[in-house]
């Protein structure tokens, strides 16, 4: 395989993780908007860690200074000159799959050309803002669909485990980052715990990856703060969870090097990191510090991305 | 401004209806299905088909335009049908024409023996921009230089079959051959039981025979074949990367190659590969700076060293330009002769080279009922259609002839067959051309079918996508 075919590859899978992400965050983000709150300030804050999430707050008040609602959706949703957009993210999906088409099944093509094409003809100035629930169900449809053609008919050979890789790399740091902005919000505080505008906003962190009926069968109890970390680092059987994102990491790399014949130094990166997740126990985390243990993953995740990036000739 | 109708000088023979003793054998099924049929349901499944082409992305882009104006070229669903024996016909004078070809190019490029004989002038070849000189003394395997060959013929009468041009650089346009007839299977599979329509989709395996009969000599492993393409924003891009595909085989572009150590390789995931036999989709400028274009940062530099080393295959080879040059075109029936020794079985079209004084006399004095032709135009650029030409615009290309005679060539225009064509007045006649695609290298190889395209303006006759043309699933019948 090219070296040009695996950054493609791998890439095409983060945007499009990427777009549905941004999907549940956009989601998120509305309906915590929507809750009546002390103060009044409409949302604002909540759009604030929103876009914090997203990892587009600075361009974001570039652009526009003032957090609003409308703003905010359509520089998330819309807006081409914003790279993470949902617009921008499918946009540079297909691109990267025109220039592999040889690398993408006829199904896996075909519904993200579809896809695009649908989303094009979408009229941002004519939308009435009911219609904007509709778009993000639509977007994790499309994005579902594409994974579902992606596993029921790519070869497993290493199309295959870029595609995976690139996906679990983009989820991990999904899910590290929605944590790490509203991590306070999960530390003890001295307000009463479980009072509405935690629930509401433990509720949010849940919601924005899926998780907030899941959470209950797994735990059967009200949410806490420290079970719902749990739930997104360490449960394996949570498919968000950086420790399951790392199941497939490893299992993409495994399968790359008995595939090539050859171990690279990304393989021990992941190896490390996702013992580090087994073992970990949610108690010592929040000791040593949520925020910093947080912070070392994001950054462990970006090395293994490049480590892979370097071992495989992405761009040689 | 209205157009004049070329083909109301004479009346065109309707390869479904003949000039009007009723439906000719080949298409009596056919004939009955549509007139099963209502317009407005051909109509639906017009769209159909259009939609199935924009899904699945069978879509070309106009040059100088950006990915947003990916285009489709319009499909006809009324198919074009030639019968067994006419098939039969086209195929020997197929294979006369392109081992000719092929002939010619080895000799220009070695002993010149046509050039000495005095079959055809030296300047013509020597001095013309398509001829590449540094392929002179180039052994290339098997003595090929054009393995992929599109010839573009034209029908007149029931018996008449001439050939418009040959294409033997990078002929385009097979993919919607395979694809056309993909639709068309979908779309109505009971037509194809009722009809025994020879398959086409054999193609991609026989390219990939072809290109791997004409690897270098005493590779120790399977030979490795690499598709070059310029990128996403070529007009053709869909076609380079369906014929990878179809072949199993990398697609790649420039920046993906290196020469190392007398080899092409291509940079992969597990570092880097041989490559054996390029079936290269750029033009000849675009493939090696240091030896073609050293303005340019395109292409692989190094490359042509390799492949006059005997180390890498290139398909088609550089300089293979030279056989479809429009110039050269005239010779041909010469080169047929003086190569085969028989006179060639398909027709070329009279044509009057303007580098010729009194050729030139007469294109200037009947431009108006003549089809003009830059030598070295394509795509139906740069040509005009004397009879469905405005006197100015007659008057202009007058002008522009008279300025460099010898860029210019001149047909008679031809009565260009039609086919039932579903337009905006219902079912209509269009004319039509068709380009079977063959395949030379340990043998020659042509699928039965081709490229149909059809010109969907009423009385036009340019059937180039670029000026309006769309296509036709194409049907050779068999016994």
């Amino acid at each position: 395989m090219l070296g040009r075919t695996a950054n493609d590859l791998f890439w095409l899978s983060r945007y499009i993780e990427r777009a549905e992400n941004m999907a549940r965050l956009i989601e998120a983000g509305y309906r915590i908007a929507l809750l009546p709150r002390v103060g009044g300030d409409d949302g604002k804050q909540e759009w604030a860690s929103t876009l914090e999430s997203a990892g587009c707050a600075a361009q974001y008040n570039a652009k526009y200074g003032e957090i609003d609602t409308r703003n905010v959706v359509d520089f998330l949703l819309f807006d081409i000159s914003n790279p993470s957009s949902i617009h921008a993210c499918l946009a540079t999906a297909r691109r990267n799959a025109r220039a592999q088409r040889t690398g993408l099944t006829r199904e896996m093509w075909e519904s993200l050309n579809g896809s695009w094409l649908e989303f094009q003809s979408i009229r941002p100035d004519t939308l009435r803002p009911d219609a904007l629930p509709r778009i993000l169900d639509w977007i994790k449809e499309r994005s579902a669909a594409y994974r579902g053609a992606l596993l029921n008919t790519i070869l497993r050979n290493d199309t295959y485990y870029f595609s995976q890789l690139g996906t679990f790399l983009e989820r991990a740091d999904n899910t590290a980052r929605i944590l790490d902005v509203k991590y306070y919000v999960l530390l003890p505080s001295t307000n009463m715990i479980g009072s509405g505008v935690d629930n509401a906003q433990w509720e949010s962190i849940l919601r924005s990856v899926s998780a907030h009926r899941s959470y209950r069968w797994v735990y059967k109890d009200s949410y806490r703060s420290w079970r719902i970390a749990d739930y997104l680092i360490l449960n394996r059987a949570m498919p968000r969870s950086l420790s399951a994102c790392y199941g497939e990491i490893d299992a993409a790399l495994d399968g790359l090097s008995a595939l090539y014949g050859e171990q690279k130094p990304c393989l021990d990166t992941a190896k490390s990191t996702l013992s580090l997740l087994k073992k970990g126990d949610i108690d010592t985390i929040f000791q040593s510090g949520l925020h910093e243990f947080l912070l070392e993953f994001i950054a462990r995740n970006n090395r293994v991305g490049q480590e892979i990036s370097e071992a495989y000739h992405f761009n040689s | 401004m209205e157009q004049i109708r070329a083909a109301d000088l004479k009346p065109a023979f309707d390869e479904m209806n003949g000039l009007g003793e009723g439906v000719r054998e080949p298409y009596a099924a056919v004939s009955e299905w549509l007139k099963s049929l209502r317009v407005e349901d051909l109509r639906k499944k017009s769209a159909e088909a259009e939609l199935l082409f924009r899904r699945t992305g069978i879509t070309f882009n106009v040059y100088g335009d950006a990915e947003a104006s990916e285009r489709l070229i319009p499909f006809d669903i009324i198919p074009r049908i030639i019968a067994a024996s006419e098939w039969r016909r086209l195929t020997s004078g197929i294979e006369q024409r392109v081992k000719a070809l092929n002939a010619f190019m080895y000799d220009i490029y070695h002993r010149q023996e046509i050039i000495k004989a005095g079959r055809i002038p030296a300047e013509l070849v020597i001095q013309n921009s398509a001829f590449v000189p540094e392929m002179i003394g180039v052994e290339p395997a098997l003595g090929i230089y054009s393995h992929i060959i599109g010839i573009d013929l034209v029908r007149t009468s029931e018996n008449e079959f001439y050939v418009l041009e040959d294409n033997t650089r990078t002929p385009s346009g097979v993919s919607y051959m395979l694809e056309n007839r993909e639709t068309m299977m979908h779309m109505f599979p009971n037509l194809f039981a009722e009809n025994r329509v020879a398959p086409v989709e054999t193609y991609a395996d026989n390219l990939r025979k072809t290109l791997e009969s004409v690897a270098p000599e005493n590779l120790d492993t399977d030979p490795v074949i690499a598709v070059l393409t310029p990128g996403i924003y070529n007009s053709a891009y869909f076609e380079h990367a369906f014929l990878a595909d179809q072949m199993g085989v990398e697609l790649v572009e420039a920046p993906d190659l290196v020469v190392m150590d007398g080899f092409l390789n291509m940079k992969t995931t597990q570092g880097l590969t041989r490559v054996d036999v390029l079936y290269r989709r750029v033009d000849d400028t675009f493939l090696d700076p240091l030896t073609f274009n050293p303005d340019s940062v395109l292409g692989v530099p190094g490359l042509f060293d390799v492949y006059r080393a005997g180390n890498v295959t290139i398909v088609n080879a550089p300089g293979a330009g030279i056989a479809d040059d429009k110039a050269i075109y005239s010779y041909i029936p010469e080169i047929i002769e003086f190569y085969m020794g028989r006179p060639p079985i398909l027709k070329n079209v009279p044509t009057y080279n303007c580098r010729k004084p009194d050729a030139l006399k007469y294109v200037l004095d009947n431009m108006e009922e003549l089809v003009v032709k830059e030598v070295h135009g394509s795509g139906g650029y740069g040509m005009l259609v004397g009879p469905a030409s405005t006197k100015e615009e007659v008057d202009a290309f007058r002008l522009r002839v008279k300025a460099k005679p010898e860029n210019y060539i001149a047909q008679p225009t031809l009565a260009l067959s039609t086919c039932p064509t579903l337009t905006e007045d219902g079912i209509a006649p269009r004319h039509l051309d068709l380009r079977p695609f063959v395949l030379i290298g340990d043998e020659v190889r042509l699928v039965p079918g081709g490229l149909t395209r059809v010109a969907l303006r009423k009385g036009s006759l340019v059937v180039n996508s670029s000026q309006g043309g769309g296509t036709k699933d194409t049907w050779v019948l068999q016994d």
